[in-house]
This record gives C-alpha cells, sequence and structure tokens, in this order.
C-alpha cells in the first residue's frame, strides 16, 4: 500500500513540473519573447548584412517595406534605411554629386539627363550594426546597445533624447523620433529575425540588393558571398566593426 | 568608561555614515531595474519591448503555403526571386484572417515602370523602357504576366 501511494505521489509531482515548464516556454513564445522561449539562443547568432550596389535599381522598395513595417514617420526627414544616388566624374572622386529625394521613398523620378562622362549608381544605407559602435560608446544612460546578437539597439523607455549618439554615429543613421523625443534608428527587424523572417526591406528587394546573414551560421549564404566578392565597409578607417557589407562599391561613397 | 564617553562623537558619525550607505543601496536598488546589467551595461528587458513590436510582412513563405498556382507559375521566370510581399505590400494581416482581407490587385501603370523605367544610375544589365516610347498608355500586364513576363 504505501509504496504505491509514494510511486502515485512521485508520478503526480512530475507531471506537474513537466506542464509547468512547458506552460511558462509556451507563454514566453506566445508574448513574443523568444529569448525566453527554447527556439531562439542570442549566443547562437552575429547578424550582418550584405549590399551589393550593383544589382540595386533605386526602386525604393525597401524605404517604403522599412516605414511600413517600423512604423517610421512618413516626414521626409526620418528615415531607417535610404538609398542615395551618386553621380560621379571618374577624374573627380573627391566631390560626388549625391542626392536622395525623401530617401527613395518615392523611387527617383528622372531630374536631368545623363552625363555620358559621368558614371552612376545607387547606395542603400542603414545602420550599420557595428560591434564597436561609436553610438553605443557616448550614451550616457545605457539607453542604447549592442546586443549579444551583433544587433544595436535603442531602450526607448532609457533614452532621455541628449541626441549624442546622433551626432556620434558616422553614418548618419540615427534620428530623434518627434512624437517621443527619443533616439530611433534601424533595429536590423529585430522582432522579426529573432522569428526566423528577414529583414523588411530584404524581403521586398527585387533583385536581392540586400541580404541579411548571420555570420555565425555556417550554412548561411552570407559566407559564400563573402568570400566570393571583393566587399568593403563604410568608412573603415573609423574602425567601428560594422557589419554592413557593400559589394561593388565605389570610392566616392561616404 | 570615560574613555568610551570620548568617542560616542566617532560612535554618532559612523551610525550616520552607515544610515548612508543603507540609504543608498536600497534607493539604487530601488531605483535601478533588476535586468540592467544581465548582457552589459543595459536594461536586459529592452530586448523584449523592441521584439514584441507586431510583424505586417508576413514573408514569402507564409505566402507559398497558400498560393501553390503562383509558385508554380513563377517556376524558372525571371521574378522567381522576388518575394511576394515587393510588389503585393505588407500581408500578415491576410494571413492571420486565414486568407480573407484579401488585397487590392497592385496598378501595373504604377507598380511595373517602378523597376523597370530607364534610368542611367540603374545596372546595365537590368531591363528597363523608357515607358512613353514602349507603352503609351493601357496596363502592363496586357502584354506581360507580372509572375511570368517573359512573352514567348
Amino acid at each position: 500500500m504505501n509504496p504505491d501511494r509514494r510511486q502515485f505521489l512521485r508520478d503526480t509531482g512530475k507531471l506537474l513540473v513537466l506542464s509547468a515548464s512547458a506552460s511558462i516556454a509556451w507563454e514566453a513564445i506566445a508574448a513574443g519573447r523568444p529569448e525566453t522561449a527554447p527556439n531562439y539562443k542570442m549566443s547562437d547568432h552575429w547578424w550582418g548584412m550584405v549590399i551589393d550596389v550593383e544589382a540595386c535599381i533605386g526602386c525604393g522598395n525597401c524605404v517604403r517595406a522599412c516605414k511600413d513595417e517600423n512604423d517610421v514617420p512618413r516626414s521626409p526627414k526620418y528615415f531607417r534605411t535610404w538609398v542615395e544616388r551618386y553621380r560621379v566624374l571618374p577624374d573627380d572622386m573627391e566631390h560626388p554629386v549625391v542626392d536622395s529625394p525623401n530617401g527613395g521613398y518615392d523611387g527617383f523620378p528622372e531630374k536631368e539627363a545623363a552625363d555620358p562622362n559621368a558614371k552612376h549608381f545607387f547606395v542603400p544605407k542603414l545602420c550599420n550594426h557595428c560591434a564597436h559602435s561609436p553610438c553605443v560608446q557616448v550614451c550616457p544612460v545605457g539607453a542604447t546597445f549592442e546586443s549579444p546578437d551583433g544587433v544595436v539597439l535603442v531602450d526607448k523607455t532609457y533614452c532621455l533624447g541628449c541626441r549624442y549618439c546622433v551626432q556620434a554615429c558616422p553614418y548618419g543613421c540615427r534620428f530623434i523620433d518627434p512624437r517621443t523625443q527619443t533616439a530611433d534608428k534601424c533595429t536590423l527587424c529585430y522582432h522579426r529575425i529573432t522569428k526566423g523572417l528577414t529583414t523588411a526591406c530584404c524581403e521586398t528587394c527585387p533583385t536581392g540588393a540586400r541580404q541579411l546573414g548571420d555570420l555565425k551560421d555556417p550554412k548561411d549564404p552570407i559566407h559564400a558571398f563573402l568570400r566570393e566578392h571583393h566587399v568593403q565597409v563604410l568608412k573603415p578607417q573609423m574602425a567601428t566593426g560594422a557589419k554592413v557589407y557593400y559589394n561593388g562599391l565605389d570610392g566616392s561613397v561616404r | 568608561m570615560s574613555g568610551w564617553q570620548d568617542k560616542a562623537h566617532l560612535v554618532r558619525m559612523a551610525v550616520l555614515f552607515a544610515a548612508g550607505v543603507v540609504f543608498f543601496i536600497a534607493f539604487r536598488a530601488w531605483m535601478v531595474p533588476a535586468d540592467f546589467g544581465v548582457y552589459g551595461h543595459y536594461r536586459a528587458g529592452a530586448l523584449d519591448d523592441v521584439r514584441a513590436r507586431p510583424v505586417r510582412y508576413a514573408g514569402r513563405a507564409a505566402c507559398e503555403d497558400c498560393h501553390a498556382d503562383v509558385v508554380a507559375a513563377r517556376q524558372g521566370s525571371r521574378h522567381a526571386r522576388i518575394g511576394c510581399e515587393a510588389c503585393h505590400g505588407p500581408l500578415v494581416a491576410h494571413v492571420q484572417a486565414g486568407g480573407d482581407k484579401k488585397p487590392a490587385l497592385p496598378d501595373s501603370r504604377v507598380l511595373c515602370p517602378r523597376c523597370h523605367y530607364a534610368s542611367p544610375w540603374k545596372p546595365k544589365t537590368f531591363p528597363q523602357v523608357v515607358v512613353a516610347e514602349h507603352s503609351p498608355e493601357g496596363p502592363c500586364i496586357a502584354c506581360h504576366k507580372p509572375h511570368a513576363p517573359k512573352m514567348s
């Protein structure tokens, strides 16, 4: 009689513990907190991006998708990603003619004829998700940080709106959100990539000019791309540890 | 005992100092969230805050779960690798509604030239047309099927 009761208590205890842990895991998934759920481990990822300048056609899909997905203010002052249009005379690399009407949100309506002596190309820009980020170094309150999986993020509840980071970013990737008066920037669609989706800009890029890559995943095609192409990061002299790699980047791009 | 009385002022100082330390520890524990510093000099919960944003673009895998006919139509075409939502827009509401909330079809006169109007800024190998010469009027989809645009 006694052993039976003991066995019963033991089995009931196991059942309770198992169902409790299962429900905790499920709650974490349902609440959109994959790190506390078992299926996404930050330590298994190190995110970066490849941008193929030679494939960009300046359609502006990435700019529109980014504003849609992340609820970025529609005003032409605020962008998490934008596309620049370059015209460079081969003998004057120091002075490229660059413009970016509405960040490329409306595409690039033709404004002037081609200059047969110049070269023309588009350059998409976004946060470079630096591994040694100047914007993180200057934040006085710990409101911006490099996440363990290599994404530079902003804690909106901690940000004072002091604008140090906006000035510190060598790539001009930050702005102050006029609605909250806090710093805002590309999150590399952190809410998407932690669920196994790609970023909104990569999802909608029609030519594959932008590709999200997980540098810690040996099977990710980003490794083959980096091996087979001559890539460059923006402003390598700043030693920011930028993780957005450009293929076919012209020396005139700043 | 008289020696102890001489040190009374030191005891008062020590008590005051200890009270200050206790106040600092308590105030700091009250002000700084428990998850500050788990991964670095920031609040670990901020990662969850950023993650909590709702997704709007469902991703092409979600589209292809249902639209096998379009997958077949795009097979081998020059548009095969383009994400569905690049043209059709963000469609997570359509997926969550189980196929209801159908999106409006895009206007081909607006959509197609976004990529295919001729411009010296584009890569030379990319197919581009001067729209006014190529097709002054009428929808592009009268001739080109958007999922497999090459005309045979």
